[in-house]
């Protein structure tokens, strides 16, 4: 690891180790579940650029997986979460497969219009209990002796969780697979003459984006033990692309601090209604008008540092 | 009485009527996408609440003005048009130079502020919009019965998709569209003034989308999310018909319309996600969408 990132990734883990302290325990497990999902997010548009509109289907599949296994058939939660995550994966080399023969603008559409179809799958398929959702998951006994209905002990999964997928994005960013990620974002056809088989690599990407939403949203289910259509609807897919472009683009802690800011913002708006889609809306217009880098980024170029 | 594949013909015929209702939606939506994408390079997201627009902009100006169908239907697609002009000047020329996912995101977030301010205004519930006293009442054509709105919603779509691939295909303005979705640069150095050019054109694909709204204000109910997830279907069929050609997107959208329409006869808990599949069929078989080229 760099310097500056070594110092950074200290500052963020005192901050969740000392932040329950102050803060509401299960808002923070939210913060973290959802910046695992941005950062995910951001593995496949800030370093591929592939901009998908459509990663709610990966955090609603594994929630409803794994509320399912671990309600009906009485899975522990660390083989729970294990195979949320796996179906995420699953389909995200369904829909990977088709995705990725559009690029740029197709993209986008193909992913939203796809993760619509799924959509409307779990609003009609039985067991996802419609507009219910799953309710009353139980968050079970970790590895068999950890009782997980300790607040303590959930926060302490939640943080190995978030920080595991952290690091491991951390890791396909700065390897081989990651410099030629990002040569295919800045000059696709430059890639495929130097000899990379490009598709492959941008279904690599797309499939490790989709498995850590999974890992992102089968946590989330357990935290909150339940499983609901929110999270696999296109306005989830919207406030990910809104977290990520909060926190800036491309950006390793971009897109934690995007979802600090927009699950802050949510928290205390929540009893405003409609304005939240409308504050939403505003900052989408705001950054992308005036604010491209995002906090992270902006904070970057002020320290000339890459963060 | 008489049946087609074992449905009876009432239902049947019903169900195609929709289908097609459906289809002149797809087919005005998806072609202002068209018009606004090939010389913009941006995908409209906030087409879907401009749809909205119109249709709100026809049930103010009822309760409001009272006004009737008729003056809205010139009125509201002009109104929106407007309000699309001033986006267009006053954002998205920004983000000409920039990636065009910056454009699918900006009008996200537009969408996200207009349906927003909207569903504060009128809640989420929707809003009846009277049928024109001219087009009410039906026709018994013995096999079914028609009602005269719905035959003039599916004669009237029509009848603009085309003008509006006259227009563009035949007429000299059309030529110069044409060749500025080509090569901007050229068309200005021959003096032709493109910037307003693109202005109009994005007024005139958002105002296409009004009309839309404006026809199905008394089909279905004036409510504020009445375009957001009707966008993703258009999305979808824009993908299937690909955006290189005017007439394709006009026999996709009514196409599809038709499919989705038949569908709710034949395998009903498929209707809503059969445009989803035959998306994932033609991106296996034909990626570029079968009336597309590759760009």
């Amino acid at each position: 690891m760099k310097k500056e990132h070594r110092i950074a990734f200290a500052v963020m883990v005192a901050a969740l180790l000392l932040a329950p302290l102050v803060v509401y325990p299960v808002f923070l497990m939210k913060v973290m579940c959802f910046a695992l999902f941005a950062s995910a997010f951001n593995l496949l548009v800030g370093y591929g650029g592939l901009l998908s509109f459509g990663h709610a289907m990966f955090l609603g599949t594994a929630g409803y997986a794994s509320a399912h296994a671990a309600k009906v058939w009485g899975f522990p939660p660390e083989a729970a979460i294990l195979f949320g995550t796996l179906c995420s994966a699953a389909l995200g080399v369904v829909s990977g497969l088709l995705a990725i023969r559009r690029q740029g603008i197709y993209f986008a559409m193909i992913t939203l219009a796809l993760a619509q179809m799924i959509f409307f799958f779990y609003l009609q398929a039985p067991f996802t209990g419609g507009e219910d959702g799953i309710q009353a998951v139980p968050r079970g006994r970790l590895l068999g002796f950890v009782d997980l209905s300790n607040i303590w002990a959930m926060y302490a999964t939640v943080l190995t969780i978030f920080l595991g997928g952290f690091l491991l994005i951390y890791r396909a960013i700065h390897s081989p697979f990651g410099q030629v990620l990002k040569s295919i974002r800045e000059n696709e056809a430059r890639a495929i003459s130097l000899g990379y088989d490009t598709t492959r690599y941008k279904l690599l990407a797309y499939v490790l984006s989709a498995t850590l939403a999974g890992l992102a949203g089968a946590t989330k289910a357990l935290v909150f033990q339940l499983a609901s259509l929110t999270d696999a609807h296109w306005s989830m897919s919207g406030e990910v692309v809104l977290m990520t472009l909060v926190g800036g683009l491309g950006t390793l802690f971009g897109p934690a601090v995007g979802a600090l800011v927009i699950i802050s913002m949510e928290h205390y708006l929540a009893q405003l209604g409609a304005w939240v889609t409308i504050v939403q809306g505003i900052i989408f217009v705001v950054c992308v008008l005036a604010f491209r880098r995002g906090i992270v980024g902006e904070l970057a170029r002020i320290l000339r540092k890459p963060l | 009485m008489t049946e087609i594949f074992g449905i009876p013909v009432q239902a049947f015929m019903g169900q195609l009527l929709i289908g097609l209702i459906n289809g002149s939606f797809y087919a005005l939506l998806s072609l202002g996408l068209a018009v606004i994408f090939g010389l913009l390079n941006i995908i409209n997201f906030t087409h879907g609440a401009q749809y909205m627009m119109g249709a709100f902009c026809a049930y103010l100006l009822l309760n409001k003005a009272g006004l009737g169908y008729w003056p809205s239907l010139v009125i509201a697609p002009v109104v929106v048009g407007i309000t699309g002009v001033v986006i267009e000047r006053t954002m998205l020329k920004r983000l000409y130079n920039l990636d065009h996912l910056y454009g699918l995101l900006l009008t996200f977030g537009l969408a996200l502020i207009i349906q927003g301010v909207f569903r504060n205004e009128y809640g989420t519930s929707g809003q009846p919009y009277a049928m024109p006293k001219e087009l009410t009442g039906g026709h018994n054509l013995g096999f079914m019965f028609l009602p005269t709105y719905r035959a003039w919603v599916i004669v009237f779509s029509l009848f603009v998709c085309l003008a509006t691939w006259f227009i563009i295909e035949k007429t000299k303005l059309g030529a110069y569209l044409r060749a500025a979705t080509e090569n901007p640069a050229l068309v200005q150095a021959f003096g032709v003034n493109v910037p307003r050019m693109i202005t109009l054109t994005y007024g005139f694909g958002v105002g296409l989308a009004a009309l839309a709204g404006v026809m199905a204000g008394p089909i279905y109910q004036v409510s504020p999310q009445m375009g957001a997830d009707l966008i993703i279907v258009v999305f979808a069929v824009v993908v299937i018909g690909g955006m290189g050609s005017i007439m394709g997107s006009i026999v996709t959208g009514f196409g599809l319309g038709i499919i989705e329409g038949l569908t709710k006869v034949f395998y009903p808990e498929a209707s809503n996600t059969v445009i989803f599949v035959i998306m994932a069929i033609v991106l296996l078989v034909k990626p570029a969408g079968l009336f597309g080229r590759e760009r």
